[in-house]
């Protein structure tokens, strides 16, 4: 059984390889975005200051993660889409505020905590797509409820963060019944059970399954630039919603200096990076959002789609009315 | 017992591995103590009844299914002469290198309404709206039992297969003497003595699938997993989310229970087993019809999902792209042969002491130490985290009261953390493969340290384990292209800059892009496709 006592000397080598050796220059970031949207950015904020740029990416239990590590996390900036995540690390003090002269210029009030705890980074719409063969629309999200489109209706799962915000945003609108009696309606419209991510829709679209779908507005953009999903974009148009009363619902992309942030000097300089003018051109190039710095603009493709309003519901509403989407969207029964 | 064996040092060892790996499963109970029982009252009173039959119902079908393929396959190619039969013995093996989200991503995108096939169908016959014509709904639990089951059936096939090689020609020569025809002697004597195989195959088959979180969601089908999920990162009440995971848990406990009850009583092995094969000889067309049902499974379960890849290789691949995922592949080889190989060690170690040794709970280290198997991925995670963040706390807290530098979190934010997160979860794997081949050794060679007049661990070298050599070698293999395929613990556990196949290929699977990621898919594919060769090779030179 000599093989037994191998297996405790392999965990121990192991560990001891495992031990990194701490760069001087270097900062530490725990990631919601996908690699191939930040990655290009971290490269140009390295070769600018020459500091290395470590990444972890994860879509789920980041929040969990810092919370075990406590004081001896490695994180030094968490990146996230979608406000709720922002507040949840906050409301876990899990963050520290950060100030700097280049964040109060760059981030408008409306885009940050008031404690200065998270920046937005980049604003998104969520917006409704529709059939071109549908004709030109002005829609309201109220509208996905309407009789006639019954059966002409596709989404992906109602839980989806994206989706939930937008139902937190009805609550704030219309109150928790309302809602619901939404819900249950816009579920009735459905052409197939919620699945999928927000360009399958607009492939379904394209296909003549359903006529309506609910998706970001950057999933419009980077269809246009994929060879393959250009043809279901192409099907479609996009809509801003409720241009007429409260304006479409946005949610952020934002970031945040961790607690226990080891390295906070090359956080800060990482965070002043991510709102400075070149770095808020390249979110909007290559995701095709829109920057929160006032004066950079949207891609010309973006800036194409036209000016529209914005509801001004702040953000942090939205994160508070979260549980209560989640509960409604359970009681419609909405992916079931 | 027949032998004595109340060796000290092998039963604290034994206790220690299993108490160890059940080490996070007591953490998560415990962090579900403090659930909210409003969140359960929600939940109860609106979609938790329905994940609930949602769990059941794929669970059964997955095992009804992978029954349906793996046992007629195991008896095709170890009982007749089909035609190809001895290709097919190790093509059949080959839907195990599939990770299932990534045929699972494969298919719904195949069969959707969307999907080409359909978009086919429609051009050629003109049809316009899905009211024009039927096709099945690939997004329902019937599609998501089938595709799952396409890809674990050859646990089912291979367990089950070596357990048909492995029997006694004897007793079946005995049954034909006593008057059985050939069929009634492979349904009343081949099949019943190969049901420990086929029981631990399905139990894992099942547990696997009810685990799972990646793969039904492509199909949209909600089911336990779905409210862990929910109410973890939804509802943000960890508390819950751990005590759902605990009610998973119990599912498994009852499939684990059924399981041994199952095999209760079922030891038939024969000093000297005559394993001399003498193959049903079939009609031509019956050859003919057994080897297609085998090629079937082989090309939906394998052949499809990777001419799919490669389409997508040859359209999008580059230079470039390889040199990148070397460094990756080399991440992924080195945890899961930690894995494989540590994973298999202890099931050595627990099996051999439930068969040898003569303590009372004997057979407890064995059973716990599998219960990891039942917990998904990311669950398991976050109960790592929770059991070595503490600890990592108290290192780092000595270390700095002893003036040193502090460490880090040198358990819970390295390497360790993952391969202990697999080795937690894939121990039943190898714990199931090795008890059922040790369940194959006659007791009578127990005997053997008493007669040959050496001690239990030199018998143990010179018997068993000669005899345990290709159990073993099945046992690291499937811990090994388990490991290689594993998704959801590694995502979260890695430390900074660390990615793996898998990793790699759900990031680009997650942003609709597995066309850049389909190379790295064929690679995780390729490695899981080493070790299935190697085994092959082994069995064919005794």
């Amino acid at each position: 059984m000599n093989k037994i006592w191998l297996s405790p000397l392999v965990l121990v080598a192991l560990l001891v390889a495992s031990l990194n050796v701490a760069a001087t220059d270097e900062v530490n970031v725990y990631s919601y975005r996908q690699p191939f949207l930040v990655e290009p950015l971290f490269n140009e904020f390295t070769k600018a200051s020459g500091i290395k740029v470590n990444v972890v990416f994860a879509k789920k239990g980041m929040a969990e993660r810092l919370t075990r590590e406590g004081e001896y996390s490695p994180a030094d900036i968490l990146l996230t889409t979608d406000i709720s995540r922002l507040i949840e690390l906050k409301d876990n003090g899990l963050l520290q505020s950060t100030q700097s002269a280049e964040l109060s210029a760059a981030i408008p009030a409306q885009f940050k905590a008031a404690d200065n705890t998270w920046y937005a980074l980049t604003t998104r719409v969520r917006n409704i797509y529709s059939a071109k063969r549908l004709g030109k629309i002005d829609f309201n999200y109220e509208d996905l409820a309407d009789e006639k489109y019954q059966g002409r209706i596709c989404t992906r799962s109602g839980k989806h963060p994206y989706n939930v915000a937008l139902v937190a945003s009805m609550i704030a609108e219309h109150g928790e019944a309302d809602t619901l009696t939404w819900l249950q309606k816009v579920k009735a419209n459905l052409a197939r059970k919620p699945q999928g991510s927000d360009r399958a829709q607009v492939q379904a679209i394209h296909q003549n399954l359903c006529d309506i779908s609910l998706g970001n507005s950057y999933y419009f953009g980077n269809m246009l630039k994929d060879e393959k999903q250009k043809l279901w974009a192409e099907a479609v148009y996009i809509n801003f919603p409720n241009q007429n009363n409260r304006g479409a619902h946005v949610n952020i992309s934002g970031m945040a200096m961790a607690k226990y942030a080891p390295n906070k000097a090359n956080a800060l300089a990482l965070m002043n990076f991510l709102v400075s003018a070149p770095a808020q051109k390249m979110y909007a190039e290559t995701n095709m959002e829109y920057p929160v710095r006032p004066g950079v603009k949207p891609s010309k493709l973006v800036a194409a789609w036209g000016e529209f309003k914005a509801d001004s519901l702040p953000l942090e509403t939205i994160a508070k009315h979260r549980k209560a989407a989640l509960i409604l969207l359970d009681k419609a029964k909405f992916d079931l | 017992m027949l032998t004595g064996n109340k060796n000290t040092s092998w039963k604290f060892f034994s206790w220690f591995f299993a108490l160890a790996l059940m080490l996070p499963i007591v953490v998560m109970l415990l962090g579900s103590i403090n659930a909210s029982s409003d969140l359960f009252s929600h939940l109860w009173a609106t979609v938790l009844p329905e994940y609930i039959r949602n769990t059941v119902i794929l669970g059964l079908l997955v095992a009804l299914l992978s029954f349906c393929f793996g046992v007629p396959a195991a008896a095709l190619i170890s009982q007749t002469n089909i035609v190809m039969g001895k290709q097919l013995r190790w093509l059949l093996m080959l839907p195990l290198a599939m990770p299932a989200y990534l045929v699972a991503y494969l298919y719904t995108d195949l069969f959707d309404y969307a999907g080409p096939v359909q978009r086919l169908l429609r051009a050629w016959f003109d049809w316009q709206s899905p009211n024009d014509y039927y096709f099945f709904d690939i997004r329902t639990i019937g599609g998501a039992a089938v595709v799952i089951s396409l890809v674990m059936f050859p646990y089912v096939y291979m367990l089950t297969r070596t357990a048909f090689e492995q029997q006694d020609r004897n007793l079946l020569r005995a049954s034909r003497l006593l008057g059985c025809t050939e069929r009634q002697s492979f349904f009343q004597m081949t099949l019943p003595l190969a049901r420990p195989a086929i029981a631990v195959s399905l139990a894992l088959v099942t547990m696997e699938t009810l685990a799972d979180f990646a793969t039904v969601q492509y199909f949209a089908v909600s089911t336990l997993t779905t409210a862990i999920y929910d109410t973890w990162l939804g509802y943000s009440d960890f508390a819950a989310a751990n005590a759902l995971a605990s009610v998973l848990m119990l599912f498994i406990l009852f499939i684990v229970v059924a399981e041994q009850r199952a095999r209760a009583g079922q030891r038939h092995q024969s000093s000297r087993p005559n394993t001399q094969h003498q193959r049903k000889q079939l009609s031509v067309a019956q050859q003919i019809i057994g080897s297609i049902f085998c090629w079937f499974l082989v090309f939906a379960g394998f052949l499809l999902p990777v001419i799919l890849l490669l389409v997508m290789v040859i359209d999008y691949a580059d230079y470039q792209q390889l040199v990148a995922l070397i460094v990756t592949g080399k991440n992924s080889i080195e945890i899961a042969t930690y894995t494989a190989t540590i994973a298999t060690s202890i099931a050595l170690i627990l099996a051999l002491f439930q068969r040898l040794h003569q303590s009372r709970l004997r057979m407890f280290p064995v059973q716990i130490s599998g219960f990891g198997y039942a917990i998904p991925g990311t669950v398991l995670a976050m109960a790592m985290l929770a059991t070595f963040g503490p600890l990592d706390h108290a290192i780092n807290d000595v270390a700095k009261a002893l003036g040193f530098t502090a460490p880090g979190l040198i358990l819970s934010g390295t390497v360790f953390a993952i391969v202990f997160a697999y080795i937690v979860r894939f121990s039943a794997i190898a714990n199931g493969t090795i008890s059922a081949g040790i369940e194959q050794i006659p007791k009578s060679l127990d005997l053997a340290p008493a007669s040959l007049g050496v001690t239990t661990l030199s018998a143990i070298f010179r018997v068993h384990l000669p005899l345990l050599k290709s159990s073993i070698l099945v046992a690291w293999l499937l811990v090994f292209v388990e490991a290689m395929k594993e998704l959801p613990a590694v995502l979260l556990l890695r430390p900074f800059n660390f990615e793996t196949l898998s990793t790699q290929v759900y990031q680009l699977i997650s942003d609709e892009r597995l066309e850049q990621g389909a190379l790295g898919a064929i690679l995780i594919v390729l490695f899981g496709l080493l070790p299935i060769i190697i085994l092959n090779r082994q069995k064919d030179t005794p």
